[in-house]
């Protein structure tokens, strides 16, 4: 379980977020979800140490990852797995390398053994056969499945995905989502997905977190949205009337 | 004032970052290896082109200003020999790859900030400005020796060659001047600044790709930056130093 105690961060006088509490739980998808620029990517840096939090702290399984300095927080970073907004797949190295790359660093596996596992990645995302593509040779979709696959190389206790469907078509987004959803199952993760993509969210969210304006607005699973009466978030996931009209029936 | 203070602050903690800890040894001899080939094999072209010419022309140069019978001939060979082992190959021959090699590093390491390539190592654990930044500087502190020795040999031997072509010289002359009190320690001299120079060069470039932020419009900016700042910092060093050795 990863515990988001009280975090507040503001870059040159400009408060970002302010006093967030958040739990997510091992086993499940954990959703923050929430408008552009309200916060969710530099909420997700802070939990993971790409940004340092001005105010709070932040537990991994009780561990208080706030207090550690670089070094030693290299132990959780290696249980971290992470999707990136954009992939992040490094461009010089073909698929195959992208996905040795922790292995390399980190195991003590031999080069066999460690071509396996990249296979048994590729095989999980569907993208077997793929591995001597450059990142630049992919589509969209297949950028974000090798993403994932470099992110559960390590089998990580920690799963972090950065708008994992943004700039897909509606069902590449959803294979994307169903993929982190398993894998999450089956790998027992502690999984944190930011999105705004309300399909995704009424679909896998088991815990939602919405931030809006810097702060935690709310929180609850996917049924529990239907029947919020938090305006914020009732605009944010019901836009249009159309929304507004589909949840009146559902609401029944 | 203050925000040179903060850059110089700042420059050091990456330094020292990227000389703590480095990952695991093999896969450092394979940065190292790739890098010199990028930095150092593929910049041979431009430093050959550049030290035949410039060996050609102040041969041509030094024959065309000695008319009076006063100055001996093999004064050709002399400065032909002082210009390019003392100034040329190390500082020019520098300058010149700052601007190739550092834009390129500022670029690279750019691209890879705002792509969040560089997040993406440092989630997994990796200390990315000692991967990113180490191979590269010591690939250009061991290349960077040869790539001046060579283009002191090329630049002397254009200026034999040409001095010899157009007859403004005889071999006699040019091999006596070439000799004329000749101290190994001036190729010393121009080796020494070469390291400071590659150090220079390398990190300095490395430092505006690692804190680049925005776009690819940044990436441009800091390319520009890492040229300027290297070109700047290695003429002043080239001063301080000439004054140490020298003098
Ligand atoms: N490195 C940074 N420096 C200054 N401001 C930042 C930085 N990163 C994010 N911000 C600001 O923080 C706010 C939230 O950004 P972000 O978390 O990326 O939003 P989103 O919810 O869309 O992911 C924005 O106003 C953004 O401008
Ligand atoms: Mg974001």
């Amino acid at each position: 379980m990863i515990e988001v105690k009280n975090i507040s961060k503001s870059f040159a006088g400009h408060q970002v977020l302010n006093n967030v509490s958040a739990e997510f739980h091992p086993g499940k998808v954990n959703f923050i979800i929430g408008r552009s620029g309200s916060g969710k990517s530099v909420l997700t840096k802070c939990i993971v140490g790409l940004m340092e939090v001005d105010q709070g702290e932040i537990f991994f399984d009780n561990r208080n990852f706030t207090t550690l300095d670089r070094w030693d927080r290299k132990d959780i970073r290696q249980e971290m797995g992470m999707l990136f907004q954009g992939s992040a797949l490094f461009s010089s190295l073909n698929v195959e390398e992208n996905i040795l790359f922790p292995l390399q660093m980190f195991s003590s596996m031999s080069k066999s053994e460690m071509l396996d596992r990249v296979n048994v990645c590729l095989k999980r995302v569907n993208l077997e056969g793929k591995n001597k593509l450059y990142p630049s040779e992919l589509s969209g979709g297949m950028q974000k499945r090798t993403g994932i696959a470099r992110a559960i190389a390590m089998n990580p206790r920690y799963l972090f995905c950065d708008e994992p469907n943004s700039g897909l078509d509606p069902q590449t987004a959803i294979v994307i989502d169903n993929l982190i959803r398993e894998i999450t199952y089956e790998f027992k993760s502690t999984t944190v997905v930011i999105s705004h993509d309300m399909n995704s969210v009424l679909e896998t969210g088991d815990h939602i977190n919405f931030i809006y304006q810097g702060e935690l607005s709310w929180r609850g699973n996917k049924h529990e949205i239907l029947h919020s009466e938090n305006e914020a978030l009732n605009n944010f996931v019901f836009p249009s009337k159309f929304m507004q009209q589909i949840r009146e029936k559902l609401r029944g | 004032m203050s925000s040179v203070y903060f850059h110089i602050g700042k420059y050091f903690l990456l330094m020292v970052s990227t000389f703590t800890k480095p990952e695991k040894r093999k896969i450092y001899w394979k940065l190292i290896i790739q890098e010199v080939d990028k930095i150092g094999l593929q910049s041979l072209g431009i430093v050959a082109l550049l030290s035949l010419f410039m060996g050609a022309v102040v041969t041509l140069q030094t024959a065309a200003n000695i008319d009076s019978g006063w100055i001996p001939r093999w004064t050709i060979g002399f400065t032909t020999r002082q210009t390019m082992i003392l100034e040329f190959s190390s500082t020019i021959v520098c300058l010149i790859l700052s601007g190739k090699v550092g834009g390129n590093i500022a670029s690279e390491i750019g691209t890879m900030r705002i792509t969040e390539q560089i997040d993406a190592m440092e989630i997994m654990g990796i200390n990315s400005a000692s991967y990113l930044i180490l191979p590269k500087i010591v690939a250009a502190l061991f290349i960077f020796p040869f790539m001046v020795i060579l283009s002191m040999f090329i630049g002397i031997s254009a200026g034999a060659f040409v001095g010899l072509t157009t007859g403004v010289v005889s071999l006699n002359d040019f091999e006596y001047g070439l000799q004329y009190s000749f101290e190994l320690w001036q190729v010393s001299y121009s080796l020494i600044k070469t390291f400071f120079f590659a150090f220079i060069i390398t990190s300095v470039s490395a430092y505006h790709g690692f804190y680049t932020n925005g776009g690819p419009r940044e990436v441009g900016a800091s390319s520009t930056r890492a040229v300027v700042y290297s070109m700047v910092l290695i003429l002043v060093a080239n001063y301080i130093l000439t004054q140490l050795l020298l003098l």
